[in-house]
């Protein structure tokens, strides 16, 4: 992998780039009668790799769009180093746009299609330099093979990182991608998960990512900004979101399996997970009922476990053995390092990791206990 | 398949229709449906066709009253070698020339024009497609009217209505005659009537382009011509090559819209190949085996020219 990626560092900087802070603050962006966007700020630093994570229709396409300058926002601004760009033209506002669809010239080559950002009459790159520029990028995305192809012959995995290449081979000022790896099998894209990360790295760019899928924030993303609904509901590194979830959606989105989610209640001095067997002593002042959290590798299988539960399903994976544990009424999961023996039927003992506990109220927000 | 007729089979409710039905094999049936259609097919059109053929290389005259005589080649080589055959031939070329490329210009125009969504888009797009929507003798003798140089709305419109001077149909300005007007109006009545049916195939071209594409061009920095040559034209050009093939056919064999506006005259100047068959074939002498051998001819040419317009868009549409 690292050897692949050893031209990166080399790469001839054939346009001065700038630096590159993106700040949007109260943006609200109305579709039709739709709130696409409710108020969003959020602020990403130079050469930071920011991802916006939500589910289908939580407003992080048109926050992208609203960036690139795709579509207009209703009320809020969008600026670049301080400087407000709202009235700038996608052209001129200097971004790079990897769509989720493959967007590429169809009647023109890969080679073609690479050098089209380049061959921009605004800056007059030598031939030479536009042709040396896309070996090094091709070379990177192992696409070399490819350059003289038509892009409507190629398989979704070439387009897309054709498509990716089409926005590195310049120097934008911010790179945005709207699932990118989205359409593409499992084997490539965590391949070039990696290499994405690797590259925005070593070349030091800023780019803002947009993903549903959970696993690629965690791993790619030095900050995170969790949308539902057209709203910012946390921001924050990775360990923010998956160690202090500001809500029980967060909470749930993040992390697999799910996080364990219990009605719970204080009984003298301890909480009592409602309908099981299952009561630890805290010190936290928490309300009379609230709803806990326990991330089901805080659930710990163990000889000399506090409560006892029943094996009611084990999926091996592994590295990991996801155990469905009944205890009273409640099912837990229960995440277990390597190939578990534990058999459906057996009855275990378990414990759970007391300072690993997430509390939140009735509004499901998050309680502040430290 | 198999087992859905084994089914049916099973559970056969007793009607007498389905009886009847179940008694005909499937052949027969299959054969109830082709056979009429086949003998219509033969009785009006094979045989026509080769009756035809054979006639070119005969002497008939439908009002001779005189059996065929073989003649050979005959026919062919005094059509061929006939001045005034080439000269229909000449006229019509022009005529497909400048009504086709114009009729995409304005189609396509049109098309690009009405292509976004705007208020009442479905109303004006409907009214444009109007004219493609009338009978070709109705429009002649609506235009005729309108060309007419005393009371026609085009006399007025271009700025000729009082003296009365200009006759387009008659190729005269006052006691002048200018050679090529009388084509000129026929030419600009098919492109009014037909633009309407490129424009629909190339809007329908137009709207199948995803938008990314602009997108993605915007961001690059495409000018908007770049944009054109690169992502809308050749995402619409196999729509609009079938647009332009069905119109050079049409306009090849172009027969009532002249009839109506000019007959062919004056003199011969709008005689399209057409017009000029009809006339060998049907008015004076009634040489019908000479206009069969002249019929075949303007066959081959129309077959050999949709070929190669064929062969052109299975090459574009290899490409894209």
């Amino acid at each position: 992998m690292t050897d692949s990626l050893s031209p990166i560092l080399n790469l001839p900087c054939l346009i001065p780039s700038l630096m590159s802070n993106v700040t949007l603050s109260n943006i609200t962006k109305k579709v039709r009668t739709v709130t696409a966007l409710d108020d969003v700020s959020f602020h990403i630093k130079d050469g930071e790799f920011f991802v916006l994570l939500g589910q289908t229709g939580a407003g992080k396409t048109t926050t992208l769009r609203v960036i690139a300058g795709l579509e207009k926002q209703d009320a809020g601004n969008v600026a670049f180093d301080d400087e407000p760009v709202n009235a700038l033209t996608p052209a001129d506002r200097d971004v790079a746009f990897v769509f989720q669809q493959y967007s590429l010239y169809p009647t023109m080559s890969v080679y073609d299609n690479l050098a089209f950002p380049l061959r921009s009459p605004v800056h007059r790159i030598p031939e030479t330099d536009i042709k040396r520029k896309i070996e090094q990028v091709t070379e990177i995305l192992r696409i070399s093979h490819l350059l003289d192809r038509k892009t409507a012959r190629l398989s979704g995995g070439e387009m897309q990182r054709v498509s990716i290449g089409r926005a590195i081979v310049r120097d934008p000022r911010v790179f945005l991608m709207d699932e990118p790896l989205s359409n593409l099998d499992a084997k490539l894209r965590e391949s070039l998960r990696v290499e994405l990360k690797h590259l925005q790295k070593t070349l030091g760019k800023t780019i803002l990512y947009v993903t549903h899928d959970q696993i690629e924030a965690l791993t790619m993303a030095d900050r995170i900004a969790v949308l539902n609904k057209g709203q910012i509901v946390q921001e924050g590194t990775a360990d923010d979101i998956y160690d202090r979830p500001a809500t029980t959606f967060v909470a749930q989105l993040v992390g697999s399996p799910r996080i364990n989610l219990f009605q719970a209640h204080r009984e003298n001095g301890s909480l009592v997970i409602t309908g099981s067997d299952v009561r630890v002593v805290t010190t936290h002042a928490l309300p009379e009922a609230f709803l806990l959290g326990v991330r089901p590798e805080d659930v710990r299988l163990a000889a000399d476990g506090q409560f006892p539960a029943e094996v009611v399903l084990a999926e091996p994976l592994g590295v990991e053995t996801v155990l469905h544990l009944k205890s009273g009424n409640q099912t837990l999961i229960a995440l277990v390092p390597g190939m578990s023996d534990a058999k459906i039927g057996d009855v275990v003992k378990f414990s759970i990791a007391n300072d690993k506990l997430h509390f939140f109220d009735t509004n499901r927000k998050r309680i502040q206990t430290t | 398949m198999a087992s859905i007729t084994a089914d049916s089979s099973v559970n056969n409710p007793i009607s007498s229709g389905r009886a009847v039905a179940r008694q005909l094999s499937d052949r027969a049936i299959m054969n109830l449906f082709i056979w009429p259609t086949l003998v219509l097919l033969i009785a009006f059109n094979f045989f026509p066709l080769f009756y035809s053929l054979f006639l070119s290389f005969t002497n008939y005259r439908a009002t001779g009253n005189t059996a065929p005589v073989w003649i050979g080649i005959e026919n062919y080589a005094t059509i061929l070698t006939d001045p005034s055959l080439w000269e229909a031939f000449t006229t019509t070329g022009r005529y497909v020339l400048f009504s086709v490329a114009l009729q995409t210009v304005v189609g396509f125009g049109l098309a690009m024009l009405i292509r976004g969504k705007f208020r009442g888009s479905g109303l004006v797009t409907t009214l444009i497609l109007v004219p493609m929507m009338l009978s070709p003798v109705v429009v002649g003798l609506f235009w005729k009217m309108m060309y007419n140089p005393n009371f026609g709305y085009f006399n007025y419109l271009v700025g000729m209505g009082e003296s009365g001077q200009l006759d387009m149909l008659a190729s005269r300005f006052g006691n002048q005659a200018i050679q090529g007007i009388a084509l000129a109006s026929v030419i600009l009545v098919d492109v009014w009537m037909w633009s309407p049916f490129v424009m629909l195939l190339v809007l329908s071209g137009l709207n199948a382009i995803p938008d990314y594409l602009y997108e993605a061009a915007a961001i690059d920095r495409a000018s908007s011509w770049f944009q054109f040559w690169h992502i809308t034209l050749p995402q619409v050009m196999p729509l609009l090559l079938i647009a332009v093939l069905f119109r050079t056919i049409e306009a090849l064999k172009s027969f009532d819209l002249v009839m109506g506006l000019t007959g062919g005259g004056p003199g011969n100047q709008t005689e399209l190949i057409a017009v000029y068959l009809y006339r060998v074939a049907f008015l004076g002498q009634f040489r019908s085996g000479y206009s069969s051998a002249l019929a075949y001819i303007i066959l081959i040419i129309v077959i050999a020219i949709s070929n190669l317009y064929i062969r052109n868009l299975n090459k574009i549409k290899g490409e894209g």
